[in-house]
């Protein structure tokens, strides 16, 4: 059996995904994650000294520290598995994949298993997202 | 303050749905879909349509990883101002330090502190 004749078959038998629920799903998460992000803008706001353009940089290591906290205990990942792209696209989803790699790789010890494989996952999302902006300010740079 | 937050909930929440389609339409990898977000929020922000999206949405448009690459372009086109252009590579991290720290130091951290499953 050759592969694509492999593909075809295999794609006959995958159960169909459920794509609405799916879609319901990600859009509550995902909307309950960034409302609860603009809870903690608005809670910099109103009681420290950020600006409305500032305020981003708190409010993303917020959550990035509640992200570990529910990886470390493992609730990331069961609601990860309800939530589908809900929990992926927010930056939390950023930070379970470089800190579930940090503490799945502790076995292999520190230096190789944690220092080499922290990045597993979120490595392309840093290489694309810093080529492709590396070429657009150089365009954009160029063109005015 | 309640409009923010619901501003912020429906625009975060359609862009998880893109995502989402992403996955199960086109039926791509979420590693590729996630380059895919900050790539397209990079280009938006050379356009100069981030900006104004982030006045809109709030953490709507901040919180996405698209505002990855807005930060990224934003950082070195910044720099690039004040520098010429070697400023792209110098500023390049300046905005997006935040995400970037707090998931190295809290990722050392949680594996400092939690034990992998099996």
């Amino acid at each position: 059996m050759n592969n694509k004749l492999f593909h075809t078959v295999a794609e006959k038998h995958n159960p169909p995904r459920p794509l609405l629920k799916n879609c319901v799903m990600s859009f509550i998460f995902g909307g309950v994650i960034c409302a609860f992000g603009q809870c903690i803008s608005l809670f910099y706001l109103y009681f420290f000294d950020f600006s409305e353009e500032t305020v981003g940089d708190p409010t993303v290591a917020t959550l990035i520290l509640i992200t570990m906290l529910l990886t470390g205990f493992g609730v990331y990942d069961k609601i990860a598995q309800i939530a589908g792209a809900g929990t992926m696209v927010p930056v939390t989803g950023f930070g379970n994949a470089v800190i579930a790699s940090a503490i799945e790789h502790k076995s292999e010890g520190y230096v190789l298993g944690v220092g080499g494989n922290i990045f597993k996952l979120a490595g392309s999302v840093i290489l694309f997202g810093v080529f492709a902006s590396f070429v657009i300010a150089l365009i954009k740079l160029i063109l005015t | 303050m309640l409009v923010s937050i619901l501003v912020s909930f429906i625009v975060g929440g359609l862009i998880c749905v893109c995502g989402q389609l992403i996955i199960d339409v086109f039926k791509q990898t979420p590693a590729f879909m996630l380059s895919l977000f900050v790539v397209i929020g990079s280009i938006l922000d050379g356009l100069g349509l981030y900006e104004p999206f982030i006045d809109f949405a709030g953490a709507g448009a901040t919180v996405p990883i698209m505002s990855f690459g807005n930060a990224l372009v934003h950082g070195a086109l910044e720099e690039a101002e004040q520098s010429g252009i070697i400023g792209v590579i110098i500023g390049m991290f300046q905005l997006t330090s935040a995400g970037i720290t707090s998931a190295i130091v809290f990722g050392m951290i949680g594996a400092l502190l939690f034990k992998p499953k099996s």
